[in-house]
């Protein structure tokens, strides 16, 4: 096994499309299925020398995510807790505060796990991925990544330097809610994330449903975002949008949930979440 | 008037003092079963079935040898093979057979995860690519889990010599049902007739893992002289000594073996699975051998407790009284016979004082790891389905459920089914310190509810030994070996304190190997305070006898004419005042001159122990849109006959009933149509972790037992004992549903709620 850690994205895609290699941000995925012999690269590469992949910007246009920022550096901003709550909370409900002082939004989604907390925090985001690659740079929404577990939409080579998040509308709010059967150091059994903006007389202007842990893939389901959209947000909108998330789920029965609970929460979660985002959105 | 017990005044027992073992365990010097090293030393490691149940056709372990750096691999071949018998051993007996095959398969794997071969290799990365060269053919034969479905006709059968005993006539065929056992008490048929109400319930428990931190770790060495030390994290070194050289073919004598400190066994470490492997690759490398477990090998090849079906009938008249009793308890064993269904039958009706009872047990395997003693083992199991029948007596007759018990509960004179009269015991004295708690008069809010269950242990004393030293200066070293896991060793030396009149900090324990002390039976059964107490104060008393003869011999006088009295050893009688009072440093600097070294030593097989009686009180509040559970406040009430040192006595009562919390809510061994374990990691056995629990409140009810010179009972296991069936009452409130199946994790919850409109 080798250990390598270059300092650009060209030098990071040539080690990555070869044969047997992982990147390696965080670690606290990839570390350990090397330990439990899950996983052998021949290359590991550490993309945390790139620049971009540590940093944290921000303009008019939103906030620039390095893809190895962790959870605990998106909690010490200075602005980013008020814009995107429910990011940052998603990202820091990884694992225990050892794991979130390492693990990273990148890693998070790379690992291609469909109940990977960050995620559906991202999703109803609107967060946009900037993808590196032997042909240069593309973008891809944060919902085409996964494809499946363990799967996702990189081609050799390619990996994810850093995130796109749009800034939040002026009466915006977002919010992330998992359920796990006891309070911290769990896999979510459903996560759901819910960014929405009001108008200034508290119309949905804009609604982003995304679920976790439910489908093959994190889910950006559409039909539970109209559902608010338009209306001021109150019970039978609310109820309306609880169905569309129900509707939307495709789970399977294992360890953590059947397919009829992981259903049931998933509703009982999208309205409990909608809400949280709709008091922050009309706080703000 | 009349105090029901004296209460006796004492000077240290009774008091809070820092334990011995603290410093070093906050420190992080103590060392545990995988902090020893020794120069030169190989890692060990097992590799284990991937099937549940199979014929292994051949092994071949010449690739394995012949890499660079592995120094030894062993197979069953390398292990004597043993005769089918059983021994008796401490609380119950062995197989040593079942034992050997156990620790490593021979002929057949029988779960997933059971040993096939083990290798001892310079280093980790070598002994892993040994087990991967290590070539194995099986035969994958049928398996079968639960064990409901292993008592059907047709089931697959893993041992093709199990012919169930305790049935007549004996059957021709094998099965999986190992024995069949029955207690008795007065006539049901009878007693059923004299109800006013019978209530009748079928129960079911998951198998449940003991969960200790520390995983099993063991360091061997052998010598070419025969000789071997072994150091190894365990509840009883006397009892890994005796299995391991029973396993190897070896003498007892010359086997070393140091307990190190433990963290946790819950009675998980009583048995082993590591130690003999490890001794057989050392005496094969002539090296070192250092073996530790994964959590995975933990899970997938160390004993949880059974899971079980407990069916429960208990008839009731109108007034309360319990008129009959019976139960049918079918019990997990793992691979191989030996489930807890002794004891989960006399447990099951022990809280109660009743005249007709009929308890049925089975013993049965399936493909799963064999179960090892866990907390009481048996008597949750029994307690869950027994305690929830009384709740739903309670709720159907209108009676409070404290009420309930009181009017049935068993008491001095009590004679329990499985045969003993009790002599003074503490239930009742728990019931009513219940009902005058404050939690028990404290409002509940909206989807909350309360339960409340009681529980009952036996206890044991038997084999102990300890040596008292007075050392020179007056200190005193004391040697004891009954592992301390969980404030033994704060509390023996409180006892030589009370005895000796001296400063608690004065005494300094260790845990003395197998070479240095006579037998210990070992920490189980919650022994070690009760009889490693009982030896510390005679050892204590000798002490004090041998001080005041040297005293005799300096004062020359009669040694009957000294006495001690407030740590200070006097003359008495008519000698009393003409000599200069000596305190026990005094003789101690003498000692030399009078006779050499005062050593106070028991041997002793203790006699007396005496049972527990605990009585829980558990608030869950629900979530309707989630069917999670949340234990929102919870109360331990417990008779410890007499505190040593309260705080022990606390955490005991705290650590049982989390455990139980855990096994009510989430806890199960989950597993897949291919017989593997699913979860076989913390992250998905889920125990409870801090911010799952509210502060365990604690209360200490005293009935001292006669037999001890302090008045201790054994408190260790009773607190594991009624949390499950607190919590499923509390749950029966808080939800509006009663449930019959452990555990009560959320998705069964909201499904249940659901089905009954209540989500």
């Amino acid at each position: 096994m080798r250990y390598e850690k270059p300092t650009t994205v060209e030098a990071a895609s040539a080690l990555l499309a070869g044969q047997g290699a992982r990147v390696l941000a965080g670690g606290t995925d990839l570390l350990v299925q090397m330990k439990a012999r899950v996983l052998s690269p021949d290359v590991v590469v550490d993309i945390k020398g790139i620049d971009a992949t540590r940093k944290i910007t921000k303009d008019a246009s939103g906030y620039t995510i390095g893809a190895a920022v962790t959870g605990a550096e998106l909690k010490e901003h200075p602005t980013l807790s008020k814009d995107w709550p429910g990011l940052v909370e998603a990202a820091n409900l990884i694992g225990s505060t050892q794991v979130q002082g390492r693990a990273s939004l990148g890693g998070n989604l790379c690992n291609g796990s469909p109940a990977a907390d960050s995620v559906p925090g991202m999703i109803a985001a609107g967060a946009v991925a900037t993808i590196a690659g032997p042909k240069g740079t593309r973008t891809l929404p944060v919902e085409d990544i996964m494809l499946a577990p363990r799967k996702l939409a990189l081609t050799a080579g390619e990996f994810i330097v850093s995130f796109k998040i749009p800034a939040r509308p002026a009466h915006g709010g977002d919010a992330y809610l998992r359920f796990i059967p006891r309070t911290e150091m769990d896999i979510a059994v459903v996560g759901c994330g819910v960014a929405l903006a009001l108008d200034a007389s508290g119309t949905c202007t804009a609604a982003r449903v995304s679920l976790g842990a439910v489908a093959a893939r994190p889910l950006l389901v559409v039909d539970a975002g109209k559902a608010l959209i338009g209306t001021k947000v109150d019970e039978a909108a609310l109820a309306k949008m609880e169905a569309a998330a129900r509707a939307a789920c495709k789970p399977i029965d294992d360890k953590r949930g059947t397919v009829e609970f992981r259903i049931d929460v998933a509703g009982t979660l999208a309205k409990r979440t909608a809400t949280i985002a709709l008091e922050r959105a009309r706080k703000v | 008037m009349q105090e029901r017990v004296k209460k006796p005044q004492f000077d240290v027992v009774g008091t809070r003092p820092i334990r011995p073992d603290g410093v070093d365990k906050v420190t992080g010097r103590a060392k545990y079963g995988a902090d020893l090293k020794m120069a030169g030393q190989l890692v060990g490691k097992v590799l284990r079935s991937p099937h549940a149940h199979a014929r292994i056709k051949s092994i071949d372990i010449s690739k394995a040898l012949a890499l660079a750096g592995v120094k030894a691999v062993v197979t069953a071949e390398d292990f004597p093979g043993q005769p089918s018998e059983f021994i008796p051993a401490g609380e119950g007996v062995v197989n040593y057979r079942d034992m050997s095959n156990n620790v490593m398969a021979r002929d057949k794997v029988l779960y997933e995860g059971h040993a096939v071969a083990a290798v001892a290799a310079l280093n980790e990365k070598t002994a892993l690519a040994a087990l991967d060269a290590i070539k194995v053919e099986y035969e994958v034969l049928p398996h079968v889990i639960d064990e409901m479905e292993a008592i059907k006709p047709g089931a697959p059968i893993l041992h093709e010599d199990m012919i169930t005993t305790g049935v007549t006539p004996a059957p021709t065929k094998a099965s999986n049902i190992s024995k069949r056992v029955e207690f008795n008490l007065g006539d049901i048929t009878k007693g059923f007739a004299a109800a006013d109400l019978v209530v009748e319930r079928e129960f079911k428990t998951k198998a449940v893992h003991q969960g200790y931190i520390e995983p099993h770790a063991c360091l061997a060495s052998a010598s070419e002289d025969g000789s071997a030390e072994l150091w190894v994290t365990t509840q009883g070194h006397w009892v890994v000594r005796a299995y391991c050289a029973k396993l190897l073919g070896w003498d007892i004598g010359k086997i070393r073996v140091t307990s190190s400190e433990i963290g946790g066994g819950f009675g998980g470490k009583t048995v082993v699975y590591l130690e003999p492997l490890a001794l057989a690759l050392s005496k094969k490398s002539r090296r070192p051998v250092k073996m530790v477990m994964s959590r995975e090998e933990v899970f997938k090849a160390s004993g949880p407790t059974s899971g079980g079906t407990v069916k429960v009938k208990m008839g009731v008249k109108k007034d309360g009284t319990i008129t009959a009793a019976e139960a049918e308890i079918t019990l997990q064993a793992g691979a191989f016979q030996g489930s807890p269904v002794q004891p989960a039958c006399m447990c099951a009706f022990a809280n109660y004082d009743l005249e007709n009872v009929k308890v049925v047990g089975f013993d049965v395997v399936s493909n799963r790891p064999k179960v090892a003693a866990y907390r009481a083992p048996g008597g949750p199991i029994s307690t869950y389905g027994v305690e929830s029948v009384v709740d739903e007596i309670a709720e159907k007759l209108g009676i409070c459920p404290i009420e309930l018990r009181l009017k049935n509960a068993a008491k001095e004179g009590t004679r329990a089914a499985y045969g003993p009269k009790f002599g003074p015991v503490g239930l009742v004295e728990c019931l009513e310190a219940a009902k005058e708690s404050d939690h028990w008069k404290a409002p509940v809010g909206p989807n909350q509810g309360r339960g409340l269950a009681a529980g009952f242990w036996f206890n044991i004393g038997g084999e102990t030994t300890v040596s008292l030293q007075l050392n020179e200066d007056g200190t005193l070293t004391l040697m004891v070996g009954t592992p301390d896991i969980g404030g033994l060793r704060a509390s023996l030396c409180m006892m030589a304190a009370e005895e000796l009149k001296m400063d608690v900090s004065k005494i300094r324990p260790i845990i003395a190997d197998t070479s240095s002390l006579g037998y210990n039976f070992l920490t189980g059964g919650s022994r070690a305070t009760f009889s490693s107490g009982m030896a510390t104060v005679e050892a204590a008393r000798s002490i004090v006898k041998q001080a005041c003869g040297r005293a005799a011999k300096l004062w020359d006088i009669p040694e009957e004419a000294v006495t001690f009295e407030d740590g200070m050893i006097r003359p008495a009688g008519e000698n009393a005042g003409k000599h200069q009072p000596m305190h026990l440093s005094d003789i101690a600097k003498v000692a030399g001159k009078t006779g050499g070294a005062i050593v106070g030593y028991a041997a002793i097989s203790a006699q007396g122990a005496a049972p527990s009686f605990g009585v829980h009180i558990a608030d869950t509040e629900v979530d309707p849109g989630t069917g999670k559970v949340t234990v929102t406040r919870y109360t331990a009430i417990q008779d410890a006959g007499k505190a040593i040192h309260p705080s022990y006595v606390e955490g005991q009562y705290q650590g049982g009933a989390v455990q139980g919390i855990g096994w009510a809510l989430n806890e199960e061994y989950i597993y897949g149509d291919d017989g593997k374990l699913q979860n076989a990691g913390f992250l998905d056995y889920r125990i409870p972790v801090a911010s799952d629990l509210p502060m365990i409140d604690t209360i200490i009810v005293e009935v001292p037992n006669p037999r001890h010179p302090y008045g201790v009972r054994g408190i260790g296991e009773t607190p594991i004992v009624p949390p499950m069936a607190a919590i499923g009452a509390s749950v029966r409130r808080s939800s509006g549903v009663r449930f019959f199946e452990l555990p009560m994790s959320p998705p069964k919850v909201l499904k249940a709620m659901k089905a009954a409109g209540k989500a």
